[in-house]
């Protein structure tokens, strides 16, 4: 079968759809780090008004979405589909918002890979003019993460030097099939990979494996080598992660240090906030993508981005039952210009 | 890709590149706080004596008094941060206890008052009562059977 | 004196839970229960108590203790009241500690509310 699918995991997309416009919200904390200046808008506290975080969330993720469209120069009936997923139980938080949105509606479920995720399915919807303009968008929020996941906020815990702290955020993309990027051109569908880490703190260690394999995978599958890339930019594996995953690439073949960056180690100071290996959560990729990677690919200082965002697909009963965790990374070529490369 | 590694192959090769706990600082802390924990009972414990409460008296109203306090800091917000710093000094003294009875009935109070609330107290006490109970039943079953 | 002797012997206790907890793949809920069965088993065997008389509150405080309580107080009730001491008696030695912390769980519970993390 010839054309659009290349090897066993990427698709070329012989329309490249273009990313108009983009959203972000964060809490406060991420409103301290390094990135604060590419949010645009950064809470003063993590209710937002509501009354439980699990309604914040949902806000965040439904204002993201409206603020990514009102950017988009379109109104929200000339957005034909919605992509979002999230962190909590049956994806209240994107179902909920899109209750408020009244947009064709595909929730989807890829733990913190849910940003690459949805500009997946959005790209193809667009490539195979099924659609003229989608939105793609996710959220995470530190509060109603925990609360399902690990402790309640008040608990006396230790958390070892190697967890992870989850982002408050939510980001949002309107991809449309007219424009004039930066252009989705390639997408890279994950496998779900397992390499039996238990332990519910160490996602980092995790979540590598996938993340090497997809991006193995694009490499071999392209053809490209990692310098075509300005930034090969994985969503959340955090410090350790991030040493795993250069040492596991070195040992594939690709030497990727001089453009390889984490999203988790990327939005907070470890030193200053506390975070320990770094940032996780859906949120994380979302609004490092849809605000700092964007805004500098607009400003033409990052030209060519391959995104990979990391999703560790456990859940609280899978980890009482001893069970491992399996992680998936989906990756998404983002560039400026069409036409180079395949 | 082309690494194909086992379970345990895995966990050895990241080994070196996870940090390593503060094991010393940890254990130094835990050790003050356990024991400053420990000397605010004695001196509640000291205090009913001097009142002339029976030892039994004492042992209960030095429980609860200590279970109040914890149920008090975790409901101000600050056992959370002693728990940080102290880690096994505030998770092992039975204000820990209150704590963790107490953090997830704040948690779930949206969850409403009787499955909030009143369920999700024991959702990490109550295995210490399970285990702590049957303990007792068992040894006093086999003191009953063979004791002196 | 004594005081030295709760922050010692309390202090030991606490050090060996955060051994378990930086060094085992032990969670603190299981470390909690642990001890609570360990206290207990101890004090079956009559060792638990020449803990408590020499530290005092740095024996009874942490879980540890609780578990002391609880199988004292259940050989204790058995003297008395036979084999059916067995079932009353650890609840009834450690009815106020229990009844307290549900009852003032439920009252912090009601008038407090979580903070976020910073």
């Amino acid at each position: 079968m010839a054309g659009k699918r290349l090897g066993k995991q990427t698709l070329r997309l012989s329309s490249p759809p273009s990313v108009i416009s983009n959203a972000t919200i964060v809490g406060p904390k991420e409103g301290e780090g390094p990135l604060a200046q590419y949010f645009d808008i950064i809470l003063k506290d993590d209710y937002f008004g509501e009354d439980s975080w699990e309604k914040a969330e949902s806000k965040m993720l439904k204002e993201a979405v409206k603020n990514a469209i009102k950017a988009s120069g379109r109104s929200s009936t000339n957005i034909n589909f919605m992509f979002a997923g999230d962190l909590l139980n049956q994806i209240v938080s994107s179902s909920f918002a899109a209750r408020d949105l009244q947009i064709p509606f595909v929730g989807l479920y890829g733990a913190c890979s849910t940003m690459a995720e949805s500009m997946c399915m959005g790209s193809l919807l667009l490539d195979g003019r099924f659609a003229e303009a989608v939105v793609c968008a996710t959220s995470s929020h530190f509060s109603s993460a925990e609360r399902q996941y690990r402790f309640p906020l008040e608990q006396g815990v230790q958390r070892p030097p190697f967890a992870q702290w989850t982002v408050t955020g939510a980001g949002a993309a309107v991809l449309a099939e007219a424009g004039n990027g930066p252009y989705v051109t390639h997408l890279t569908i994950g496998k779900v990979l397992d390499f039996g880490i238990k332990d519910a703190n160490n996602m980092g260690a995790a979540m590598a494996p996938a993340a090497v394999d997809t991006i193995t995978a694009h490499l071999n599958e392209t053809g490209r080598s990692p310098e075509y890339y300005d930034m090969i930019v994985t969503g959340d594996l955090g410090k350790v992660g991030k040493t795993i995953t250069l040492d596991m690439m070195e040992k594939e073949g690709f030497e990727i240090q001089n453009v390889y960056d984490d999203c988790g180690y990327m939005i907070f100071d470890a030193e200053k906030q506390d975070t320990h290996a770094g940032g996780s959560g859906c949120g994380c990729s979302a609004v490092v993508l849809n605000g700092h990677i964007m805004k500098e690919m607009k400003k033409g200082n990052i030209n060519r981005v391959l995104f990979v965002a990391t999703g560790a697909l456990l859940s609280p009963t899978t980890t009482w039952q001893g069970e491992s965790i399996p992680s998936i990374a989906h990756a998404v070529a983002i560039e400026n210009t069409i036409g180079e490369g395949i | 890709m082309k690494t194909k590694m086992s379970s345990k192959q895995y966990e050895e090769y990241i080994k070196d590149k996870l940090p390593k706990p503060k094991s010393f600082r940890n254990c130094v802390a835990a050790f003050i706080v356990g024991g400053i924990i420990c000397d605010v009972a004695q001196f509640i414990s000291n205090t009913a004596k001097g009142y002339g409460y029976s030892q039994e008296s004492v042992s209960s109203i030095t429980a609860i008094s200590m279970v109040f306090l914890g149920a008090f800091l975790t409901g101000i917000g600050v056992y959370d941060r002693i728990g940080k710093f102290a880690g096994a000094g505030s998770i092992v003294p039975i204000t820990g206890f209150a704590n963790s009875m107490v953090s997830p009935a704040m948690e779930f109070k949206r969850e409403g008052f009787v499955f909030g609330v009143g369920a999700k107290m024991f959702v990490l006490a109550g295995p210490v009562l399970v285990y702590g109970i049957s303990t007792s039943i068992v040894i006093g079953i086999i003191y009953y059977l063979f004791g002196k | 004196m004594d005081y030295l002797k709760a922050f010692i012997v309390g202090g030991v206790i606490c050090l060996i839970g955060q051994l378990l907890m930086d060094h085992t793949k032990l969670t603190p809920a299981r470390i909690l229960v642990s001890f609570v069965t360990i206290g207990a088993i101890l004090q079956g065997l009559g060792l638990y108590q020449a803990i408590v008389d020499f530290g005092g509150a740095g024996a009874t405080t942490p879980l540890t203790g609780f578990g002391y309580t609880l199988a004292k107080g259940a050989m204790k009730e058995i003297k008395e009241a036979g084999i059916l001491g067995a079932f009353t008696g650890g609840t009834k030695a450690a009815a106020g500690g229990v009844a307290g912390a549900i009852f003032f769980g439920y009252v912090m519970a009601m008038l407090f509310n979580p903070k976020s993390k910073k």
